[in-house]
């Protein structure tokens, strides 16, 4: 694919800080966390945002770590909405109070992202590794107070799998608009917990009419998105929209990303925002160029029908299992390399969960 | 028909200036409404019923037909942009 046919991104992932008081096993921050003395500071996040917009972005994700964390988060969330994007506030719930709440509203905030790590207060703050859930309670209030649609967001794994229903039960009492049940990813702290996290077959087969079933009787009133994990399907999810497609991600030390989990493909050159303009890093950078089109693609994507539509699957994963960001994504069932995931699947080993931050 | 399609909370109908075309913001996403859609959208004011919609269209444009406004707000109903009321 030429550069020039290359169209402007739609959406921001802005990783404000990887400062998070939680330290859920399945974090999707990369395991060496950026200190908050490389953080880019409020004039530069400004800037990211401004060019962001000029670039085409109209949608902005304010995250984390803990976004809340950032003091000049209002500022940020203002400047983003005079802009005109849509912002997003991806949020754990901690820190969030009624003045601050309604400060972000006022200050144009569009839609908050609430995550819950499982329905009984018990296994929440075992997830958590922190007391958290009570102040999610409290939160998902304060945002239906202040009138903003609200996201719940839900990673799924084998220690809150069982507790489906009462988490979607939960969802519908705190009013959200919807509820993302996302099947744990493994990258990050995910990867590293994979064996401790991976659910039993027993628990995917035992989620699905129950997520069929609530679908149903919640239709129009709370919609719910669930996402599988492709270990255990036969072709894999796509590739975002495409690589450097739709939207990219700031990490909170200014390097710029393709994708959330693109530090794992150590291959790739990251660009900065300290050193290039978000318009050339886009459109000219070697790492968004790297598997853009489909002129990258070995065989069997090259003459694979599917390759429009879930682009050979996802380079971290394919860096992360092959140690080649260019191969087929290895859950794919043409790839020669579907047996290393066969093999994660068949491993029985079931350690404990390394907690982010806690050594 | 007396139902009467509105945005949805959260929903924003606007003009990016970049790409010099109207835009829906939602939660899930971006859209990229054609005109048509867009002159449906804008009148999406939860007081309007679907004949309203598409008198003040015909007022404007030639060869409006109801099946095709009809069509128009049913994607957006599945797209979770507008909701009845």
């Amino acid at each position: 694919m030429a550069v020039n046919s290359v169209g402007p991104p739609m959406g921001l992932l802005a990783e404000l800080t990887h400062r998070c008081p939680l330290h859920c096993p399945y974090c999707s921050n990369p395991l060496e966390l950026i200190g908050r003395s490389d953080e880019l500071d409020t004039d530069a996040w400004r800037d990211v945002l401004t060019q962001a917009r000029e670039l085409g972005v109209l949608q902005v994700h304010l995250s984390g770590g803990e976004p809340l964390a950032r003091p000049d988060l209002p500022e940020l969330v203002s400047h983003a909405a005079d802009l005109g994007c849509y912002v997003n506030l991806v949020t754990s719930g901690l820190g969030l109070t009624a003045e601050r709440m309604d400060d972000l509203a006022e200050r144009g905030l569009a839609h908050v992202q609430l995550s819950v790590q499982a329905a009984s207060e018990q296994t929440a703050n075992r997830i958590a590794g922190t007391r958290a859930h009570q102040h999610k309670l409290r939160a998902a209030e304060l945002v239906r107070q202040s009138g903003l649609p609200l996201s719940v967001n839900v990673v799924l794994h084998r220690a809150n799998h069982d507790e489906l229903p009462e988490i979607i039960a939960l969802a519908e009492q705190m009013q959200a608009d919807r509820l993302e049940l996302a099947n744990t990813q493994y990258y990050g702290w995910a990867l590293r917990n994979r064996d401790a996290l991976m659910p039993t077959r027993e628990q995917l087969s035992a989620a699905e009419p129950v997520v069929r079933a609530a679908k149903e009787r919640l239709r129009g009133r709370m919609e719910i998105v669930y996402v599988v994990n492709d270990y255990f399907d036969a072709y894999p999810k796509p590739c975002m929209h495409g690589w450097g497609a739709r939207q990219f991600t700031v990490a909170p030390d200014g390097a710029v990303l393709p994708c959330p989990a693109a530090t794992a493909i150590t291959s790739l050159r990251l660009e900065n925002v300290r050193d290039r303009s978000l318009r050339e890093i886009w459109y000219e950078s070697a790492a968004f160029n790297a598997f853009r089109g489909e002129d990258w693609m070995p065989e069997p994507c090259r003459s694979c029908d599917l390759r429009g539509q879930d682009f050979g699957g996802c380079r971290c994963q394919a860096f992360l299992i092959t140690g080649d960001a260019a191969a087929t994504d290895p859950v794919c069932s043409k790839s020669p390399h579907r047996p290393l995931v066969d093999e994660i699947l068949a491993g029985t080993e079931r350690p404990e969960f390394a907690m982010r931050g806690r050594a | 028909m007396t139902k009467r399609p509105a945005l949805r909370r959260g929903v924003r109908l606007t003009y990016d200036d970049v790409r010099q075309t109207h835009v829906v913001l939602f939660p899930e996403g971006v859209l990229v409404p054609n005109s048509t859609a867009t002159a449906v959208l804008q009148r999406c004011d939860g007081e309007s019923t679907v004949n309203q919609i598409v008198e003040a269209l015909a007022q404007r444009y030639a060869g409006v037909r109801k099946e095709d406004v009809e069509s128009v707000l049913d994607r957006f109903a599945q797209r979770r942009v507008i909701e009845w009321r």
